[in-house]
């Protein structure tokens, strides 16, 4: 026979370690302590550069602290709110949420049928309370205060012999707290879905035009996009069918005043068919004016320039011809791109270097005065050789491989820089062949993207704002009213053979009842006929 | 008027209101002064105001009705000074080209967001029962108009297209009036926790003098700060989760970004739930949940000034001159 294990004071079994734990998760101040540390954790993902909102701050950032990085990294600082620790915070907030929510719900779902309660024993306890004496019956007082309070509150029936009306209102402050805190899951569903199944993908379009009547459509399928964002769960048949055209796209720039070259009023004129086979329907694609396509929106989120060249090879043959997007560098709209003409004999031949919107010489450098093309010009050193264009392995149209190629060179030694203005023609050197500037495209840069949850996201922060107005708005109260007949004490004439005692207790703590009471007191002296009120007295 | 002549109006405006701001304060101040009495009046005073005012009135009568009519004066000052105030805010908006709200920039913003803060205490002063914040409510409006004046003035200049947005009414709007209340209540809390520590290092039987002795009870104080917040919470919940997320899906294309402003948004967000939750909860009332509420205060300010010039460059809400037109490398594969 085995001797059960002595158990010494503050030892728990595994059952009562577990329900301990339970608890500690589920009290307020755990809740309080966890919303605290979700502030605190969301800090630093405003102050370092985040890869879901800005990945070239990252890398930057990386570059400039080469000892901090593997830290970070370890610490997931640079993806903060997909982070283990800081989605721990928020799945605990939400286990003691629901551990919280939950009996309260069943609480409530019993307190809703329950009566209001009996008026306690000594109602002048009550902290907000007043009593007075009157030559009327106690039945009368009762029958009118039965009266005056049900306007405003919930009473409970009355009984043979009770001797007081009790009433209560505003149960529906809890309801609202109960509201809030089941939509903030709500909330947390559609941002989940959201961020599972939801996609963003960017793509730079060039307008279409005559010299290019092929550019500025897109159709909505994977290998379109230039980059693409898809959540965990995303398939691909989500995409649903549909394509456009970007036939125009305007900026209206501002030339005078402190603001001059601020752009304005970008509009990109689109057409298109939802499907494979739609009609053709139209739109006006501007900041803050998204267009919807089924689930899908299209937002218009950049613009840039893209120079229209033709180069010819050493053969005469046209080697590359049409736009090509430079990248914007800052405000001014200077910008910087590559072309790569891979067919070109005797060797490929690549460009790179910068586009002026508005070319001027200043002081002997080269600037762009304005952000609009009023005056553009190129200025490009020139490489051939192997570009790297035929191994076959994925390349990025921004960049040039140098690698194994040569740069051009002018016959004395110095490089060769291509200066160029629309309508101008120039000869490469070593009879490499030519280079003609047709002309300036605008490009617009388009985001395509899915919020599925979006809907359920904002129904809940919605739910939850109604919630929160019932929590915070609605004054919980109970009130009672007691009336009995009382003897003169030794003789002497109190005022009356009845007292009538009032009490007024507000449940939430934070509002002052005083005069909730003396209005019911008046409201009961008001209707009788030989109250004496100048005997009632209040206790605050 | 021309544009010119509204922003000149405006600019005369803000130091008028400046200037009565500076008077009611001074108003307000002689009106404490006036109220401070030598040791021994004062007894006769706090007995006075006991109940036996009506048998045998205090001898300080004058001195009272003097407080009394500086502390009305102060009060006119004031609505003198906000009405000033609301004039310049009107001034910068007819300036603009077109018409618009005025509150596209720093500037504009800390203007409206003062402005809001003088006519909700104006609006509270009966119902709260605010007087005895009246030199801190002036002293703090005061203080960011001269700051605002002097390190955020930007001449008006068009909006940037991302704002050229209805939703800018409806989402800023809210934000600047639960700024508004948040700092009322923040006042409020702060005038707690200085009161309770005067309270708590008062020697045995003694009472608070001077100021604190003039402000509301700690539980006045407390009931006050809840109402405020209570208020402006559920007004930052619509202007941070509701109105900000449909205008960023419609401008970024994104409903939630985690943009720093957001990020911090967000934070002043969780730390005044924690306040309302703090206040339910023992151990956390009064004292802690003041705290709290200082915390909360510090977060809004901080991401209404601080983000917008520490973290300018990263952030999508900042409204330095900076192009809607979002661009980076993105590799094309080829």
């Amino acid at each position: 026979m085995t001797q059960a294990p002595e158990r010494r004071s503050g030892e728990l079994t595994a059952r009562e370690m577990l329900r301990w734990t339970w608890r500690q998760l589920t009290s307020m101040r755990t809740a309080l302590v966890l919303l605290l540390l979700l502030a605190l954790g969301a800090v630093p993902g405003s102050i370092i550069p985040q890869s879901g909102v800005d990945s070239l701050a990252v890398s930057r950032w990386k570059d400039a602290h080469p000892s901090l990085t593997p830290v970070y990294e370890k610490l997931d600082l640079f993806s903060v709110y997909d982070s283990v620790w800081f989605s721990a915070i928020y799945l605990l907030l939400v286990l003691s949420l629901v551990g919280c929510i939950v009996p309260r719900l069943f609480v409530y779902a019993k307190a809703m049928r329950a009566l209001p309660p009996a008026a306690p024993r000594n109602l002048t306890r009550l902290p907000d309370s007043a009593g007075y004496r009157t030559d009327e019956d106690a039945d009368a007082v009762l029958a009118r205060a039965r009266e005056v309070l049900a306007k405003r509150y919930r009473l409970r029936p009355a009984a043979e012999g009770d001797g007081f009306v009790a009433g209560e209102r505003g149960r529906l402050r809890e309801a609202g707290n109960l509201l809030f805190h089941l939509s903030v899951l709500i909330v947390l569903a559609g941002f989940g879905v959201g961020a599972l199944y939801g996609f963003e993908g960017g793509v730079v379009i060039i307008q279409q035009s005559k010299q290019c009547p092929d550019c500025g459509t897109f159709s909505n399928t994977l290998s379109q996009y230039d980059d693409f964002d898809p959540g965990g769960l995303f398939t691909p048949d989500q995409l649903n069918p549909f394509s456009f055209t970007v036939q125009d796209f305007g900026v209206d720039w501002l030339k005078s005043g402190d603001r001059a070259g601020q752009a304005r009023g970008f509009d990109a004129k689109i057409a298109y068919r939802q499907g494979t086979d739609g009609a053709e329907q139209h739109y006006d694609l501007k900041v803050n004016h998204p267009l919807s396509i089924g689930d899908t929106d299209v937002f218009l989120i950049g613009h840039g320039y893209a120079p229209v060249l033709t180069i010819r090879d050493g053969h005469g043959d046209v080697a590359w011809s049409g736009p090509t997007a430079f990248l914007p560098q800052d405000q001014s709209f200077l910008s910087f791109g590559v072309i790569k003409a891979r067919t070109a004999k005797p060797g490929e031949i690549g460009l790179e270097g910068l586009f002026y919107p508005t070319f001027e010489v200043i002081d002997g450098n080269p600037v762009t005065v304005f952000p609009e093309d009023l005056k553009p010009a190129l200025s490009m050193l020139v490489y051939t050789g192997d570009l790297g264009l035929d191994d076959g392995s994925a390349q990025s149209v921004y960049v040039l491989d140098k690698d194994n190629a040569t740069q051009v060179m002018k016959a004395d030694g110095r490089p060769f820089r291509l200066d160029i203005e629309p309508g101008q023609t120039v000869k490469l050197p070593d009879g490499l062949g030519s280079v003609t500037f047709d002309g300036v495209q605008p490009w617009v840069r388009v985001q395509i993207s899915q919020s599925p949850g979006k809907d359920v996201a904002l129904a809940g922060v919605v739910l939850a704002l109604i919630g929160l107005c019932g929590s915070l708005f609605v004054r919980p109260r109970r009130v009672w009213v007691r009336a009995r007949p009382v003897d003169d004490e030794d003789g002497v004439d109190t005022g009356g053979r009845t007292l009538v005692e009032v009490a007024v207790l507000d449940r939430s703590g934070n509002h002052e009842v005083d005069e909730v009471v003396r209005d019911i007191v008046e409201q009961l002296q008001g209707q009788g006929q030989d109250s004496s009120p100048e005997h009632s007295q209040e206790h605050a | 008027m021309s544009n010119a002549a509204w922003e000149t109006l405006s600019n005369q405006a803000v130091g008028a209101a400046g200037i009565v701001y500076f008077l009611a304060l001074l108003a307000h101040l002689a009106e404490w002064a006036s109220l401070r009495q030598p040791k021994g009046t004062e007894k006769r005073v706090a007995v006075g105001s006991a109940g036996l005012a009506e048998v045998a009135p205090a001898p300080t009568t004058r001195e009272t009705e003097r407080a009394e009519f500086l502390g009305r004066l102060g009060f006119l000052l004031t609505v003198i000074a906000a009405v000033a105030h609301a004039v310049s805010l009107v001034g910068r908006g007819m300036a603009g080209d077109p018409n618009r709200v005025p509150w596209g920039n720093m500037y504009e913003f800390t203007l409206t967001g003062s402005c809001l803060v003088t006519v909700m205490y104006l609006v509270l002063y009966r119902r709260l029962r605010l007087s005895w914040m009246a030199p801190l409510v002036l002293g703090f409006v005061l203080t960011v108009l001269m700051a605002a004046r002097l390190w955020l003035y930007e001449p008006v200049a068009p909006l940037t297209e991302a704002l050229n947005s209805y939703w800018l009414m409806i989402h800023v709007t809210a934000a600047i009036i639960a700024t508004g209340a948040f700092t009322l209540g923040g006042i409020a809390s702060a005038v707690y926790l200085v009161k309770m520590r005067a309270q708590s290092r008062l020697p045995e039987g003694a009472e608070l003098t001077g100021f604190l002795a003039r402000v509301p009870t700690l539980d006045g104080l407390d009931r006050v700060a809840y109402r405020v917040h209570a208020f402006a919470f559920p007004v930052w919940t619509f202007a941070v989760l509701i109105t900000g997320p449909i205008w960023a899906h419609q401008a970024w294309s994104r409903y939630w970004n985690w943009d720093p402003k957001e990020v911090w948004a967000f934070i002043t967000w969780v730390v005044y739930a924690g306040y309302l939750h703090a206040r339910a909860t023992a151990g956390w009332k009064g004292r802690n949940a003041a705290l709290l509420a200082l915390l909360g205060v510090a977060t809004l300010w901080w991401n209404f000034i601080g983000v917008n010039f520490f973290a300018g460059n990263n952030s999508q809400h900042s409204y330095a001159d900076r192009p809607p037109a979002v661009v980076g490398p993105y590799d094309v594969r080829g």
